[in-house]
């Protein structure tokens, strides 16, 4: 290898080596940081202390800790459960069952992707406090359920549907709710898992709309909690990371054990 | 023809069937919502007493100079951190396409880690890296990059910069998968031929490589746009701010646009007629932007 190739290769390894090294940093400082005091973190110490059960036992007394965890868990997976159900029978439904008319609300569909949520918030509020929802989970869910990129990310997946698995349970004398059920649900498995893991980080990361819907303690998920315990005048940074480790290994477990269809449903979207 | 209406109900029936949950919810919880906005934006008064105002809303954002600083300040956020992230991410894309390179794939996984993270998450544990004594502070010093801690919670410039550098952390992995799977659709003997041609690597970059990432490029520069233009945890909770106050880092340097329309809501004597209004404000940028974006990219066509 002559020494300019060499000097190349090392570059490349060694910026390559830097991203990862910057990448994961943030991980590790968090477990680290977990078993540090407060004091140690804000000076910055990178070696394993022995705060952790002090951390962990003031973050459950804190936080209720089983309780928002679990809060968490219920809006993430009832809602994601919800978005998958109503909009991939939206995406299957404009696909298969095409007309002008269905087209034309389709195209509308897409539009509304790109509405920021800031546009909805006030409106949605007011809407939830007519409702009585004001401080339930329901409120949170709700407004998901049917969402304009879930239901497109179906319909470019339903293109891929084979039409003759249709057609044979047509003849079969199958409901098109039964194909749907029977036959869609089960062939397109990957697809829903992908979509599932794209709404489920998008639920259990979501922070601005039950900021502001949950006001009462009891309520609050996860993410509402570590927010508070962080913006407290001198945060107790050692029971923040016990919480911040809990918010994201769920995330992570998810990511390690699906990782191939985790890129699939991301790139899904620009297909 | 007989046969052809009843397919045709056949159809309708089905198709309506299918997509009316969908279409019901989203009248409800977003058209609704959309219109009722946009009626709201000429509505002013306090809490629900509202009343017709007409563009007394518009004027207030020509007179509201912490209207114009969330502005600019999302702007800035915008316009720096946008090309910075996708030129990194494409970079190292191109880097990690090289079939030849060791770990590509444990490279290309840790480098796309941070995305798994919460927005509030990360954020916080940015807040508590950048302290003043903190991690990061002391790196730097120990590789006599500064001499004494950079101010990063209370200086309005350095607040601005943590917050650039950690929006880059969380998203530059997330565009460098997209930049990755349209590389490798790319069929590699073109590169081939350009090299035996003589063509310098820079060149078969620019020439070659960017102009056959165009659509993705335009499609991360889109999604980046209205995620910047909407950003609201991070700025919230990545430098101490006095929440209870309603003020984003030092001198309201972070204040971004979706924070400001927070605060007027449910922060001071809210103000829904004036807040929606800012919402719109979001509304015509992000329109604006991506029609922009979309139209330089049709130009050199």
């Amino acid at each position: 290898m002559s020494p300019l190739r060499l000097l190349n290769r090392v570059g490349v390894y060694g910026f390559l080596g830097a991203m990862v090294f910057l990448s994961v940093f943030p991980f590790l400082w968090m477990v680290v940081g977990m078993t540090n005091t407060t004091g140690d973190i804000i000076l910055g110490h990178l070696s394993l202390g022995h705060a952790f059960l002090d951390n962990t036992a003031k973050f459950f007394v804190q936080a209720n800790a089983p309780l928002i965890f679990w809060n968490s868990a219920k809006i993430s997976l009832f809602g994601t459960a919800l978005t998958l159900i109503v909009s991939s029978f939206a995406g299957y439904g404009f696909e298969i069952f095409r007309s002008p008319t269905r087209d034309s609300l389709y195209a509308g569909l897409l539009f509304t992707i790109m509405i920021p949520f800031a546009v909805l918030m006030i409106p949605l509020f007011m809407i939830m406090g007519k409702l009585g929802l004001i401080n339930t989970h329901i409120a949170i869910i709700l407004p998901t359920v049917a969402s304009g990129f879930v239901i497109f990310y179906f319909r470019q997946a339903t293109k891929a549907f084979p039409s003759e698995l249709r057609d044979a349970a047509r003849v079969d004398g199958l409901k098109e709710w039964q194909i749907f059920l029977y036959i869609y649900i089960p062939t397109m498995r990957s697809t829903y898992a992908a979509a599932f893991i794209i709404v489920f980080m998008a639920t259990w990361n979501n922070y601005l709309w039950p900021l502001v819907v949950l006001q009462t303690n009891e309520m609050k998920t996860i993410t509402l909690v570590i927010s508070s315990l962080a913006s407290a005048y001198y945060p107790d940074y050692g029971v923040v990371m016990v919480g911040a480790l809990l918010a994201t290994l769920p995330t992570l477990v998810v990511f390690f054990t699906m990782q191939r269809q985790f890129v699939q449903g991301m790139l899904g979207s620009i297909k | 023809m007989p046969a052809r209406t009843a397919l045709r109900r056949y159809y309708d029936v089905n198709g309506w069937f299918f997509v009316a949950p969908s279409l019901a919810l989203i009248a409800a919880f977003m058209v609704y919502p959309i219109v009722w906005s946009l009626w709201m934006s000429f509505q002013t008064g306090r809490g629900l007493v509202m009343h017709f105002g007409g563009l007394t809303n518009i004027v207030r954002l020509t007179e509201d100079p912490v209207f114009q600083l969330a502005l600019t300040n999302t702007i800035l956020f915008f316009v720096i951190q946008v090309p910075i992230m996708l030129a990194l991410a494409l970079f190292t894309a191109v880097l990690l396409d090289d079939p030849k390179l060791k770990f590509r794939g444990v490279i290309r996984t840790f480098i796309f880690l941070p995305c798994v993270m919460s927005l509030v998450v990360y954020s916080v544990l940015f807040k508590s890296m950048f302290v003043d004594d903190g991690v990061v502070n002391r790196a730097l010093e120990a590789m006599g990059a500064i001499s004494g801690p950079i101010p990063w919670m209370s200086d309005p410039f350095w607040a601005r910069v943590l917050l650039i550098v950690a929006i880059t952390w969380r998203w530059t992995g997330y565009n460098m998968i997209f930049y990755l799977a349209a590389l490798q659709n790319i069929d590699r003997s073109i590169y081939e031929v350009a090299r035996i041609d003589g063509v310098p690597s820079i060149a078969r970059f620019f020439r070659l490589t960017v102009p056959m990432l165009k659509p993705v490029i335009l499609f991360t520069t889109v999604t980046s746009t209205i995620g910047t233009l909407q950003l609201f945890d991070e700025a919230r909770n990545i430098v101490a701010s006095d929440t209870s106050a309603g003020t984003a880092g030092p001198g309201n340097s972070v204040l971004t646009l979706s924070v400001y329309i927070y605060n007027l809501t449910f922060r001071f004597m809210p103000n829904f007629g004036y807040a929606a209004t800012v919402s719109y404000v979001i509304v015509i940028l992000v329109a604006f932007l991506s029609f922009a974006q979309f139209y330089v990219a049709r130009e050199r066509d």
